[in-house]
């Protein structure tokens, strides 16, 4: 049994976070500071005829003003990694120079002494703009309307067909097909924390440092080294605490590259702290796609095929992931069902909004919400059982590695023991019993599940933008603290600890001697970054495979100081020892073989580790001293005790799980209440199961809150309505049922640790558990589906209607 | 024109000049240094910046500066003066009540007034307790298993007179 994997180890981050004294960007202080405030668009489109920035100039504490004429030729425009065939791309400047596409879009800047006088000046910029009719619906976008970019012609990025299997036969054949049109509606990813920039040159070196709040501070370097023109190995990319991200931060956004930009030009510290109505209009939005399901089953409950024509609402620019968002919908739609033909035909629509990008589950949120609500329907349509319609159409465990109709290959899983446990727990028979006896009371009692399929640890590089790999190095310094240098970033997932828990295990330490290092490029190696529930399975496999580097490299030097072969040493508990079995060879009870004469008059009396001085062995922290002081360790070997390893995974990972949501709808009013929520949830091997929980529950009250209470809002004219946390509405904690979670634990094959991921389970999983909940409360009135979020008055108007 | 005040924060009385338009918790961040209270919404929905203020908890994002002129401050970095962590700060530890941590100062702050007003409160009152606080990542859930633990401990300690 591991001392600490699998155990609920409490957080390390945590003493400094609730102190109060983690560093976030903002906390951070440097001498001669100066402020940055942006001059953002009030329109959803419009022509920029002239800037007048003189007043502004001249205000008090303004040291200097720029707009896209200063900076259009110098910085490069914000790039988007997402390659598909012909995809439109339209050329996003930092700041906009004569056109502007949606509400909040950046036009100019103030840099003054304090952020009070920059914020001011902003309101001394005087624009002329002249309106242009905008764009808001994407399936007006898509049909015609007015156009975002006049000269594309129309509002299409791109469109793309995917899946497997004759589609229109599998619909024809089949005993019925149900059809729904549906809307994941946009979502705004609300970190507490919004985004926020440091930048600082140093003239002398020529180097510039970025402090931001991001998920990727490598991918970031790289992208701003280009962006700014500048060598990447003369740019530095700092995380400190990253106030959470949920995707909104695996980005790259026009104020990062424009701060770097303008302490270059300043030749000072410069920063930008994005307030939370910045944070809602021009941070990446979230789903964004109106989509119409077809699914055929058989009357046996058989599912035979399912078709999702798509309208991606994208926005007015791609961000970094933009338009790929919707290919990883396609990718998950055959949910944790055999499906013998799948076609997505997706259509990425340009209308005047921000970008929508990688919000947490980043497009398979999306795919669970369409095979789970279609699979209900079936369930409906046939009049079965929904528990049974989804056990029908389970691989079972010994189909994997499962191949789907998209193409893909699940890696292992077994569906129906999740299932099975969760009805269990939530004691489905007696609710369904329950809700019966209720109906006949007149009581609107709905239970809704999931069995959903996410697919995580993203990924293999081949399938990847920007590399799918992780790295890590591992290394043990001469007083024996254990060093980890992760390229992995977390932000609030806790790998500070799960990754120390996975070294003080393997090299025999204590946790406290381990220090998780991350989030700087000056002093980690190369990485991409934690997102797409990537960081343990991912990072921590290249942390667990730098730890068997080291070892092997430790046993050779301990071989040489216990003066044996490195076949005859054995490592456990952070000790090298000479095997007892060789040592039993010499005769039963015999002591070990006398050691040779070596010159060990040479190595400094009392610096060195005295080898078997107590015939116990020595420490891994003995052979660390040895190999940084490198006066006796094996010839032609390599001095310090360190190793990197860079992780290629074979495959991505499923994870999957079944919800179980149970409400009850108030017939007076359409409130809706919590009376259960049961989750079990199969993430592969558990590393830390207080910190799976954790993300499990944070996932399930973000998909609560997309079930039921956030929208971003535009209106007619693109203006944003929901712009303040006082419009749109997350989660409180009175708005979120107790949650009863549990797990059954079934190995990857992808990864030694046998891990999958959590990070997006809670998000993936829920939302359809929630809604269909919901829908079954009101089926008594032929209510078959019932669009996000669903509002108490929707359903007063159903219950009123019907009374 | 800036007007001199003087608030108590954490037990030390500060004087200080201030605009009078300059936020209370851009006071307590940037002029005093104490960065452990948060901004999270300037509309005072979110409770990043909450402190306690004359034994109230309060959001110092809505709040000018010369309000709390004479008033006595006390803020996430007061919490364990003592060396010793607030039963609430333990709690949140203990029962992993925090995740990117951005919130937690303000939950500890409004969880630790919320139990001097009510020392022993169900499930549901600390929820509702905590209403004006935002938290993104947990789901709340160890967030009220943090104020639960936290009041066991003081009662606890008020049994034993600790």
């Amino acid at each position: 049994m591991a001392k600490y994997v699998g155990q609920r180890v409490k957080r390390t981050e945590d003493p400094r976070l609730i102190q109060g004294l983690g560093h976030y960007v903002d906390d951070i202080k440097l001498p001669d500071t100066l402020h940055v405030a942006f001059l953002r668009s009030m329109y959803a489109h419009a022509k920029i005829k002239s800037i007048d920035t003189s007043e502004a100039s001249h205000a008090p504490g303004v040291v200097a003003v720029y707009t896209g004429k200063d900076v259009a030729a110098r910085v490069g425009p914000v790039p988007c990694a997402a390659a598909l065939p012909d995809l439109k791309v339209p050329d996003y400047r930092v700041l906009a120079t004569n056109h502007v596409v949606f509400v909040g879009q950046p036009i100019a800047v103030v840099v003054a002494t304090d952020r009070y006088a920059a914020r001011d000046a902003i309101d001394l910029i005087m624009i002329d703009y002249e309106e242009l009719p905008a764009v808001i619906d994407v399936e007006q976008a898509a049909k015609g309307g007015p156009l975002v970019y006049e000269e594309y012609g129309d509002n299409i990025a791109y469109k793309l067909t995917a899946g497997e299997g004759d589609i229109e036969a599998a619909l024809k054949s089949s005993d019925r097909v149900v059809s729904q049109r549906i809307v994941h509606q946009r979502l705004a990813p609300i970190a507490m924390e919004g985004r926020g920039v440091l930048a600082r040159y140093y003239p002398g070196e020529q180097e510039l440092t970025i402090w931001s709040s991001t998920q990727i501070p490598h991918l970031l370097r790289t992208q701003l080294a280009i962006m700014i023109g500048m060598p990447e190995n003369k740019l530095r990319v700092i995380t400190p605490e990253v106030g959470g991200g949920f995707g909104s931060k695996l980005n790259v956004y026009a104020e990062e590259a424009l701060l770097g930009w303008i302490s270059m030009q300043l030749g000072k510290p410069v920063k930008w702290i994005e307030s939370r109505r910045e944070n809602i209009q021009a941070t990446i939005h979230g789903r964004g796609q109106v989509g119409y399901i077809e699914m055929g089953c058989n009357n046996d409950g058989t599912i035979t095929g399912l078709r999702y024509n798509v309208f991606a609402d994208l926005g007015a620019y791609h961000q970094l992931l933009t338009p790929a968002i919707p290919t990883l919908t396609g990718l998950m739609l055959s949910g944790s069902y055999k499906i013998p033909a799948i076609q997505m035909n997706v259509t990425g629509v340009f209308t005047n909004k921000m970008a929508t990008d990688a919000y947490r589950g980043a497009g398979r949120p999306e795919a669970t919400y369409v095979v789970e609500r279609a699979v209900d329907l079936v369930a409906a349509e046939l009049g079965m059982d929904t528990v049974d319609v989804r056990r029908k159409n389970f691989p079972a465990p010994s189909e994997f590695p499962f191949k789907t109709a998209t193409g893909l290959f699940y890696d292992s899983g077994d569906y129906e023991a999740a299932l099975n446990k969760a009805l269990a727990m939530a004691d489905y028979k007696s609710l369904r019993e329950e809700q019966k006896k209720a109906r006949e009371q007149g009581r609107l009692i709905g239970i809704g599940l999931s069995t959903y399929v996410e697919i995580c640890a993203l990924g293999p590089s081949q399938a990847m933008p920007a590399g799918g790999w992780e790295s890590a190095t591992v290394r043990i310094e001469p007083t024996g603290g254990v060093t980890i240098l992760t390229g992995a970033s977390p932000h609030g997932q806790g790998q500070e600890t799960s990754f120390a828990q996975i070294a003080a295990d393997e090299l025999g330490v204590d946790l406290n001697a381990v220090t998780v290092i991350h989030g700087d490029t000056s002093i980690v190696q190369y990485g991409i970054g934690t997102f797409g529930s990537r960081a343990t399975a991912v990072g921590g496999t290249a942390v667990f495979i730098a730890i068997e580097k080291l070892k092997e490299k430790a046993t050779n030097i301990a071989a040489h100081m216990m003066k044996t072969d490195a076949s005859n040493v054995v490592f456990k508990e952070g000790r090298f020892t000479k095997q007892a079995a060789k040592a039993a060879s010499a005769g039963a009870g015999a002591k070990p073989e006398p050691e040779p004469d070596v010159p060990v008059g040479e190595a400094p009396a009392g610096a060195m580790p005295e080898p078997e001085a107590d015939g116990k062995g020595v420490t891994i922290q003995d052979v660390a001293l040895a190999a940084h002081i490198a006066r006796d360790i094996p010839p032609g070997s390599e001095p310090g005790l360190s190793a990197t390893y860079f992780f290629e995974p074979t495959n991505f990972t499923f994870p999957f799980g079944t919800h179980i949501a149970v409400v009850e709808v108030d017939r007076e009013t359409g409130d809706i209440k919590f009376m259960r929520y049961v989750a079990v949830d199969d993430c592969g091997k558990v590393i830390n199961p207080m910190l799976v929980d954790g993300q499990v529950q944070g996932g399930i009250v973000q998909a609560l809150g997309q079930a039921m209470y956030e929208e971003i809002v535009y209106d007619d004219q693109g203006q944003l309505v929901t712009g303040t946390l006082m419009d749109y509405a997350i989660p409180k904690a009175a708005m979120v049922p107790w949650m009863d979670l549990d797990r059954t634990e079934t190995p990857s094959p992808v990864n030694p640790m046998g891990v999958k991921g959590v990070g997006e389970a809670g998000t993936i999983g829920a939302t359809p558990a929630i809604v269909g909940a919901i829908v079954d409360a009101l089926s008594p009135f032929g209510v078959r589906h019932l669009d996000m979020p669903i509002k108490p008055e929707t359903l007063w108007r159903i219950i009123s209607k019907a009374n | 024109m800036k007007k001199p005040i003087t608030v108590t924060v954490n037990g030390v009385a500060h004087h200080d000049e201030v605009e009078p338009r300059l936020l209370l918790v851009h006071y307590i961040r940037d002029v005093l240094g104490l960065t452990g209270t948060h901004i999270g919404c300037e509309t005072s929905i979110c409770g990043a910046c909450t402190v306690i203020l004359d034994g109230q908890s309060a959001k110092s994002c809505t709040m000018f500066a010369v309000q709390a002129d004479g008033a006595s401050v006390t803020t996430i970095e007061g919490m364990a003066a003592s060396g010793d962590l607030h039963p609430v700060q333990e709690g949140f530890w203990e029962q992993h009540g925090l995740q990117c941590g951005y919130c937690t100062p303000g939950m500890i702050m409004a969880a630790a007034q919320m139990l001097e007003r009510n020392p022993d409160p169900t499930d549901a009152e600390i929820r509702h307790g905590l209403e004006g606080n935002l938290c993104r990542c947990t789901g709340y859930q160890h967030i009220v298993e943090a104020v639960q633990y936290a009041s066991r401990k003081m009662r606890d300690q008020a049994a034993t007179g600790d």
